[in-house]
């Protein structure tokens, strides 16, 4: 298989689900701040820090308020996560490769673009927002389903895949050290209603709160989120998931010796770190510690196949 | 009641189903009746059924807009066939086999020996003057001595029913994928016609092709490795690329998809490292294949490829500088040269072609522009062109210059009145001007396709049929009569 089109299945794959986790992001914030008190500052602007695109946003907004935040992450095209440019990337590498993907996983493709673009003003507005945002989600849970159905899981599958699941490890964490850093950290803290409200927003823009209940069967505490989302191996979007995963199908692949060490590496140090148990400040370094680790992976599998 | 045959015009022009009004050629006679037979509402979905059947199967090209970028269109298809008896086709089989051996001859002594020129047959200082000539192709001995693998002759028909070639695409001819979809789309159409009517098939064209290019390998293997090179997804061909590609199960590859070694030999990046390349179907131009030799800020290309193809390290298909036989000029010769290597009579003809280069008929010219066509030498879709009789006083009196100027760069010829058959426009038939393309593959044996892509100009008397000026196209059938 020829490396472009290896690399062209790895970034589509990519995209897309960058597309979908970020669209995920803005409905739970939607949501979130619609049941919080207006004296709890959270507001938008964690939502740009998910995307450490901090610096970026106010070279082009004044402020951090919900109009421009969510212009900047669904259409603007200075942002090259916007859904839209997730979407406008995503159906470019899977055009250059139209005639290995299956038509109809195509046709999705492009439909799912062609609707974004039709649909971006109505992303903005709060009316339609959710149900525009919810239709970019489930168009891409059916391109997942059909590539899975009807491509021949073969090595451009592979490929499909190890993006796929490297940009959601990636989001898990961002998402993780941005939420955390904004609750009332510091465990021996009596948790407030809204904490809760709060760490059940983490779990939702995951779609992990139903399979959180079912395994921990817990009120809702930091502890068991962090645990939730970064150890465990059968939830599919937790970062451990993520990681065994992107080792399974590294191993489908030729030439696989020298790409699997930094995931390797990088699950050695997720199992023992018990992250659930660090306080904010070191959660926040083994976060950063976790994605420079996916960014090497990344390298390292670019290195040997693109 | 729609398609009355009575009331189609057959002027003075040679239609190709219909030899008067509401009288058909022998080998017309069924699908004409059964079109007859069609009501409006038939028509309607025989026409919804085409055009969904070339949406779903994805048969596009692409259109270039200012505005908005590139984008896939449709492909414009008629309904209605363009029929020929097989006894007429074996004979333009025969010339075109001819013609393309005879041009590959040619190809192979203008870049080693130059008899032609030695023996005074073709002018050398043409060949100076030939913009397509390439210095770095002289010496080489491509496999079989074979330079054009893939041609793609125009044939037009004129009034008095003779086949003439207008033009011979030595470079990189296009459009076989829709000649090997139109048929596909006509049998979902009218599957009756087939069974009534012995045609010939068209679809072994991909595997012929495919066993053509395996016989260029430089490597005496069981499976060599044969790529297609394309410009990418933003050229206009780039359906047929991909579409060939996938029929040969070959890959498509982009420049950058490829690299040179040393040791000259060409590798193709892949996930399990980098493995040989032996034969290159390539759809990229001479000038842009290779940045070390040609244009240098090509990004198209392989650097280093030239040098892989010139020591026999990988086979290129066509064979760069293969495009110095396909000029206007050289054209005016292919019945000398066919004569010349062949020692036969051109089977099909050219279209009278005045040499300007010559002083009576560039004399002859002069006095006749008016109801010539002049063209320059090596202009392509139409550039630089002059038609006498649509043309104003000062257009000509210009032409004249330029042919008194520059005598070596202009031929000319009459013009010609292209057949037209039936054409479905808004559920009515009428003419429309149409031409031929059919495709010749040598290798160790010349095959061409049974028929080719018929283009039709779809608006009233035009004859441009290119599919980006308002061109479409028909199903081509080669019919066995006798069978």
């Amino acid at each position: 298989m020829l490396s472009r089109v290896a690399s062209n299945m790895f970034w589509m794959a990519r995209y897309l689900e960058r597309a979908e986790n970020t669209a995920r992001v803005i409905n739970v914030n939607s949501h979130l701040l619609m049941d919080l008190p207006k004296t709890v500052k959270l507001g938008w602007e964690p939502i740009i820090d998910i995307l450490s695109a901090r610096d970026d946003f106010y070279e082009h907004y004044e402020q951090a308020d919900e109009h421009s935040v969510v212009k900047y992450m669904v259409t603007d095209k200075n942002n090259p996560s916007s859904i839209i440019n997730s979407l406008t990337e995503a159906r470019e590498n899977a055009r250059t490769i139209r005639e290995i993907l299956p038509t109809e996983c195509w046709e999705q493709i492009n439909t799912l673009y062609l609707s974004a673009m039709q649909n971006r003003q109505s992303m903005l507005g709060r009316r339609h927002r959710y149900e525009a945002l919810n239709g970019v989600i489930h168009f891409n849970q059916t391109i997942t389903g059909m590539l899975s159905g009807t491509m021949t899981h073969d090595e451009g599958y592979a490929f499909l895949r190890l993006g796929r699941n490297i940009e959601r490890g990636d989001m898990t964490t961002r998402i993780i050290d941005v939420r955390s850093a904004t609750l009332l950290p510091e465990l021996d803290h009596e948790q407030s209603a809204f904490d809760n409200i709060q760490w059940m927003g983490v779990l939702k823009s995951m779609s992990a709160y139903q399979m959180y209940r079912r395994e921990m069967r817990l009120r809702i505490n930091r502890l068991d989120v962090l645990k939730f989302l970064l150890l465990e191996s059968r939830f599919p979007r937790s970062l451990r998931h993520s990681l065994e995963q992107a080792k399974a199908v590294l191993q489908e692949l030729p030439r696989h010796d020298k790409a699997v060490v930094p995931i390797d590496k990088l699950k050695a140090k997720l199992l023992q770190a018990e992250p659930q148990s660090l306080k904010q400040e070191s959660l926040h370094k083994f976060i950063d510690e976790m994605q420079t680790g996916l960014i090497t992976i990344t390298e390292e599998i670019s290195e040997t196949y693109f | 009641m729609t398609i009355r045959w009575g009331s189609y015009k057959v002027t003075n022009l040679y239609d190709e189903l219909l030899r008067a009004s509401g009288k058909p050629r022998a080998a017309a006679e069924i699908i004409c009746s059964y079109l007859r037979s069609l009501t409006d509402e038939d028509i309607e979905e025989v026409k919804l059924a085409a055009d969904s059947a070339i949406h779903v199967m994805g048969i596009s090209f692409r259109v270039y807009h200012e505005d908005e970028g590139s984008i896939d269109r449709d492909w414009p298809f008629d309904i209605i066939p363009r029929i020929i008896d097989k006894q007429e086709w074996v004979r333009i089989e025969e010339g075109l086999k001819q013609r393309v051996k005879a041009l590959n001859m040619f190809i192979d002594d203008l870049y080693n020996d130059q008899k032609i020129i030695k023996d005074g047959i073709f002018p050398a200082e043409l060949l100076k003057k030939s913009k397509n000539f390439l210095p770095e192709c002289k010496g080489v001995h491509p496999p079989l001595g074979i330079w054009a693998h893939i041609c793609g002759s125009d044939l037009v028909r004129d009034n008095d029913g003779t086949v003439y070639v207008l033009e011979d695409n030595l470079r990189v001819p296009s459009g076989v994928s829709y000649m090997l979809e139109n048929r596909k789309v006509m049998k979902r159409v009218f599957p009756e016609m087939f069974e009534q009517y012995n045609i010939l098939p068209v679809d072994d064209y991909p595997s012929e092709l495919y066993d053509m290019l395996c016989q260029l390998s430089p490597r005496d293997i069981e499976q060599p490795e044969i790529v297609l090179l394309t410009p990418g997804i933003y050229n206009s061909a780039y359906f047929e690329h991909a579409y060939l590609a996938q029929q040969m199960g070959a890959e498509v590859v982009e420049g950058r998809d490829l690299f040179v070694d040393d040791d000259d030999i060409v590798y193709m990046r892949t996930i399990e490292g980098p493995a040989r390349v032996d034969v290159i179907y390539r759809r990229v131009d001479d000038h842009f294949i290779d940045p070390e030799v040609f244009n240098p800020d090509s990004m198209l290309g392989v650097p280093g490829l030239m040098r892989a193809w010139q020591n026999g390290k990988v086979a290129l298909a066509n064979a760069p500088g293969s495009g110095v036989a396909d000029d206007k000029v050289v054209y005016a010769f292919v019945p000398d040269i066919i004569k010349y290597y062949l020692n036969e009579e051109a089977i099909i003809p050219n279209v009278p072609t005045y040499k300007c280069i010559n002083k009576e008929e560039r004399d002859y010219v002069i006095e006749n522009i008016h109801d010539l066509v002049v063209k320059p030498a090596n202009e392509s879709g139409g550039a630089g062109m002059l038609i006498g009789p649509h043309a104003t006083k000062a257009e000509c009196e210009k032409f004249k210059r330029l042919v008194r100027r520059d005598p070596r760069n202009y031929v000319a010829q009459p013009m010609l009145m292209l057949s037209t058959a039936p054409t479905l426009i808004e559920n009515k038939a009428e003419p429309r001007h149409l031409d031929l393309r059919p495709f010749v593959l040598s290798g160790k044996e010349i095959k061409v396709t049974t028929g080719g892509l018929t283009r039709v100009a779809l608006r009233k008397g035009s004859i441009v049929v290119n599919s980006s000026q308002g061109g479409g196209s028909k199903d081509t059938w080669i019919v066995d009569m006798e069978a």
